[in-house]
């Protein structure tokens, strides 16, 4: 466990190498279009309460695991995984928009910085949501024997990290993006 | 921190919060304290969320640094009643690499701001305001700078942004 904790630690240093690109290139646009012009605030509120609403699901997997029963942890990890599956979808189908708007990561600094932060936390949110099927697939075969708990405790601390990289997405890019 | 009273799995039916937990293991948290972080991170995401999109503040500095006061807020939230941080977890390894990490963490954000910052300053390519210490300027600066007016005035305002 404290292994995996060092793991997320380094994980957490390249977000904050990202997040400090993206402090230094936000406000490059090459004369394309700005955070104001592009963020929909609504959509970003829906994606947050998505990723906060799969992390206390995740709570409850890990409260159903303590308890020793196996079909209430397997119901509330795939409750996650549709979160989590919801909160991608709804990144996607943003990225879809802009890039249809021709603000694609080669328009300018910012929108190169933005897509490589956020598209970073996509793909860690879309690699958790296929070890979280893996290891339902491992509880279903095996149940909740002693390395399987290790495993979801560990996917549980990289679920909750991704969230907390969220909030710093959320905050730093899109509300203070916005009113610039 | 009794080592010996959690050897085996857990015992079920135990209290999650109240068990001892021991190096090697990870607490798992209770539904009280699961619910009171989704309760307070909900306040805490919905409130910076409605600062900005009503636009409760005049000053749009004033308003950021009160959405980052809230993420600030909120990131502990999470470490506390998610992530389940505690001095003790991992024997205080856990705390120690977390606190040096938010040490690096700071060192590579606030530094790349402020250094960026003063180099953007520095390279202004602006004509008007440096046209007249153009003379005193060191070398280097004034050929980037004549390259710099060949570009269109959109994008002279950042160096960046040239090809």
């Amino acid at each position: 466990m404290l292994g995996f904790w060092i793991y997320l630690m380094s994980d957490c240093l390249i977000f904050a190498a990202l997040f400090a690109t993206y402090a230094v290139l936000g406000t490059s646009y090459a004369g394309g279009p700005s955070q104001a012009e592009l963020f929909k605030l609504p959509t970003v509120a829906l994606n947050t309460s998505m990723l906060l609403l799969s992390s206390i699901t995740y709570g409850f997997a890990m409260l159903a695991m303590a308890k020793g029963n196996k079909s209430a942890t397997l119901i509330w990890l795939g409750i996650t995984g549709l979160f989590g599956a919801a909160f991608v979808g709804l990144e996607l189908q943003e990225f879809a928009e802009l890039f249809r708007d021709g603000a694609t990561p080669q328009r300018s600094a910012f929108l190169s910085s933005f897509f490589a932060l956020v598209g970073t936390h996509g793909l860690h949110v879309s690699l958790g949501i296929i070890w979280l099927i893996t290891l339902m697939v491992q509880v279903g075969r095996k149940g909740l024997i002693e390395a399987n708990r290790r495993r979801l405790m560990c996917l549980s601390l990289f679920w909750h990290f991704l969230d907390v990289i969220w909030i710093g997405v959320f905050s730093f890019v899109y509300l203070i993006g916005v009113l610039r | 921190m009794s080592a010996a009273s959690h050897a085996g799995p857990h015992p079920h039916g135990a209290a999650p919060d109240g068990h001892d937990v021991h190096d090697g293991e990870a607490p798992h948290g209770s539904l009280q304290g699961y619910v009171i972080g989704f309760v307070l991170s909900v306040i805490l995401t919905a409130v910076p969320f409605w600062l900005v999109m009503a636009h409760v503040f005049k000053s749009p500095t004033a308003t950021a640094f009160i959405v980052m006061a809230f993420a600030g807020v909120q990131i502990v939230v999470h470490m506390i009643y998610f992530l389940h941080m505690t001095p003790q977890a991992q024997g205080g390894w856990n705390l120690l690499a977390l606190i040096f990490t938010l040490v690096l963490v700071t060192i590579a954000l606030a530094g790349s701001m402020w250094v960026m910052y003063h180099l953007n300053n520095n390279m202004m390519p602006t004509s008007a305001m440096t046209m007249g210490n153009d003379a005193g300027g060191p070398t280097m600066g004034q050929g980037d700078m004549s390259g710099m007016q060949m570009a269109p005035p959109a994008s002279a305002r950042d160096p960046r942004t040239l090809p």
